[in-house]
């Protein structure tokens, strides 16, 4: 040890004074560390060639900084009890003042001196466009994340990853400008045509005016969420072991039943979990479907003619003219969004730990 | 062994030909593919029931029955389904490229419209419907200004908090901050607007504004925090744990005390990695809409103050352009969305790079 070169507590680009000024007893070791050693007097007992074990202090540097991290992790906790708790605490007045029930009522007039709301119609709507646009996007983004990890040429998949992982982070109100300015017209041709072919079919039917409708929200949600689901199947997809794949091979399986019996099965937790958080992010948005959705308020099936709302579109809408009722109104129908996300979460959460524990385990 | 990993990447090995089944000529795969097409077209113009797009996608459908067909035919049922699902899996790659390419596309044709020196240098004050100019000015103040805020507020916190979760936290109560980290990265953006309307706007603000509530730049700050805390927290958190212990034990066998370790060891060395994350925590913030709309209320003048009077952002003068009325208005909104996403991408390819040279390494 006495050869060890000066600074060698540097080694870890910890900057040149890393030992200094620290407030335990000096011992031997302080010696190795050439630093300029605060001219402490070594008092107290046990100061020998190898000195005492530091004693743990009540009020010191270690204590106060340990208490900061334990102050700033409970903040976090702190901060989604303050969500729920001001939520509720301004939705209730609210809700009082609501003269119809808040579950079934279909519309949406918080603003009238008798106000009248209900969230039924905006539930609906959010479940609705977001469920499509996982229908949609789910099966495209495993084609994808499969094309990416077992397909595509190793420097071809590298960039397109890397092209996947921008296109997640395009904010949602220039997907919601697309889809309103350019989207909406071959969605509104298209709507026509499924209108007059296959418009005995109910979802399809109605006799328009069509575009701004839960099928080109739900499309652009699909197109927003599918990056998303993408790249974390990609890594999912990308983590089976090799000697699982190998032996599928080895045993004369062709590459799909390779995927199919390997890779799949290995990933469907991390797809899962994916598919829920791609669900989150779809129930959550806001700004796209803002502008895409032509605003009702009703339960209709009917996919193509104008119309449809969620939650958090209809937040975006109202807010505007909103009076003190109306605000809370809105605070109340974020609060049920709150709650929907919030389940949607905690299980793709606790499916990914659980997942976590068996891989960490079989490595 | 080792020869044999990645050979299922670059094709099956080659073998000899007794052992060969039976296998589609080359050729194969284009004819079905223009026979598909050619029946498709005959059918849809034969019945005028649709245009090309229709011819496409009924082409396509044909196409994969009678790749199947054939190759169940002539390489037996294995096989088929194999060319089936390369098929499917090749075209969902193309079919989420078009709607993606068309977003790009647009955003250039219709962005470089209006992206001139005007744009940068004005405001929308005083811009009535009849008036082509206006620019963004008031809105990029507001962004930089509020998400500038909310890096300040958050980069401190979530390092702590993660700090906490990998050098202190233990047992029941680090897990659940943990799990509550990952929950909190899927609270919907305009919930985080919600909740900074009741708690900063409705109940904090009155007491320094005369009693009345009032939108500002920091309110929108506050929301863009709540936004950004779980992404710095998760990705510091494992930057954190990518530190090599050799190098704590270093410091510990040293007499160093634990918090010198994290703060003189741990963290410079985790330093590229934090930094990335916060990158792209900021660019994720600087795309939000809805609390900026719920809680800075959006407005038309410049206002570099953030604790007063409504303030815009990019996303919010995007959205707001969009529903305006004005025949000058696209043109307005899409130059700003290209503003925007060149930030933001920016940032997102700068943070990537800079977490390619990383020491540590993902």
């Amino acid at each position: 040890m006495g050869e060890t070169p000066p600074r060698s507590a540097d080694a870890g680009a910890g900057g040149p004074r890393v030992t200094s000024g620290h407030n335990w007893p000096a011992g031997a070791s302080a010696r190795v560390a050439e630093t300029p050693v605060s001219p402490r007097t070594p008092g107290g007992d046990g100061m020998g060639g190898g000195g005492a074990l530091p004693r743990r202090q009540a009020f010191g540097a270690e204590r106060a900084f340990r208490g900061l991290t334990l102050a700033a992790g409970a903040a976090v906790l702190v901060i989604i009890a303050a969500i729920a708790v001001f939520l509720i605490a301004k939705a209730v007045p609210a809700l009082r003042a609501n003269t119809e029930n808040f579950w079934t009522y279909e519309g949406w007039s918080p603003n009238d001196p008798q106000p009248k709301f209900g969230i039924g119609t905006l539930a609906f709507g959010t479940v609705l466009s977001s469920a499509l646009a996982l229908l949609m996007a789910v099966p495209v983004a495993l084609g994808i994340a499969l094309y990416l990890s077992h397909y595509a040429p190793r420097r071809l998949s590298t960039a397109l990853g890397f092209l996947i992982d921008l296109l997640a982070a395009v904010p949602s109100v220039v997907f919601g400008l697309w889809g309103r300015d350019v989207f909406s017209n071959p969605v509104r041709d298209s709507s026509a045509w499924l209108n007059e072919h296959f418009g005995w079919i109910p979802i399809f039917g109605g006799d328009g005016p069509f575009g701004k409708s839960i099928m080109l929200g739900s499309l652009v949600l699909a197109i927003m969420v599918l990056p998303i689901i993408t790249s974390l199947s990609r890594e999912v997809f990308l983590q089976t072991p090799t000697a699982n794949e190998e032996a599928a091979l080895a045993l004369g399986a062709t590459r799909w039943e390779m995927l199919r019996t390997a890779v799949l099965p290995y990933g469907r937790p991390g797809v899962i979990a994916a598919v829920m958080l791609g669900l989150g992010r779809a129930l959550g948005e806001t700004i796209a479907l803002a502008l895409t959705l032509g605003i009702t308020f009703g339960i209709s099936f009917n996919l193509i003619q104008n119309g449809g709302n969620t939650i958090a579109a209809n937040i975006a809408n109202a807010f505007g003219e909103a009076n003190d009722t109306g605000r809370g109104a809105l605070i109340a129908s974020g609060l049920v969004l709150f709650t929907i996300t919030l389940i949607v979460n905690i299980t793709a959460r606790a499916i990914i730990y659980r997942r976590r524990e068996f891989t960490e385990s079989a490595a | 062994m080792t020869t044999t990993v990645t050979s299922h990447r670059g094709g099956p090995p080659a073998q000899p030909a007794t052992l060969r089944a039976r296998r589609l000529p080359w050729y194969a795969a284009p004819a079905v593919a223009v026979a598909a097409l050619l029946l498709a077209a005959a059918i849809v113009y034969g019945a005028d029931i649709g245009g090309p797009v229709l011819v496409v996608v009924l082409g396509g459908l044909f196409y994969l029955a009678g790749l199947f067909a054939a190759a169940n035919a002539v390489e037996g049922r294995r096989a088929a389904r194999n060319r089936t699902w390369s098929a499917l899996i090749h075209s969902a790659f193309v079919l989420a490229v078009l709607p993606l390419a068309s977003v790009v596309w647009t955003l250039f044709s219709k962005g470089l419209e209006r992206l001139d020196a005007n744009f940068f240098n004005t405001s929308m004050n005083n811009i009535g419907a009849r008036d082509p100019e206006g620019g963004a000015y008031h809105a990029i103040v507001g962004t930089l200004e509020q998400v500038g805020i909310a890096t300040l507020i958050t980069v401190p916190l979530g390092l702590l908090c993660a700090i906490y979760i990998v050098e202190y936290g233990r047992g029941r109560f680090a897990f659940a901050i943990r799990f509550f980290v990952d929950v909190m990265t899927g609270i919907p953006s305009i919930v985080t607007g919600l909740f900074v309307l009741a708690f900063w706007v409705l109940i904090v603000s009155p007491w320094f504004n005369g009693g009345r509530p009032g939108f500002s730049g920091f309110a929108a700050a506050l929301a863009l925090a709540v936004l950004m805390l779980p992404t710095i927290v998760r990705s510091t958190e494992e930057m954190l744990r990518l530190v090599p212990a050799p190098l704590r034990e270093g410091a510990y066998a040293l007499g160093v005390p634990k918090w010198k370790t994290i703060v003189r060891v741990v963290l410079p060395t985790a330093l590229p990695g934090i930094v990335t994350g916060v990158m792209l925590a900021i660019a994720r913030a600087a795309g939000e809409t809805a609390p900026v709309l719920l809680v800075a209320g959006g407005g038309a003048a410049i206002n570099f103050n953030p604790l007063e009077n409504n303030q815009s952002s990019l996303a919010l003068f995007v959205y707001q352009q969009a529903g305006d009325a004005s025949k000058y208005a696209p043109a307005r909104a899409w130059s700003a969305a290209l503003t925007l996403v060149a930030l933001v991408l920016i940032l997102t390819i700068a943070a990537k790079l800079l977490a390619r040279r990383n020491r540590l390494g993902r």
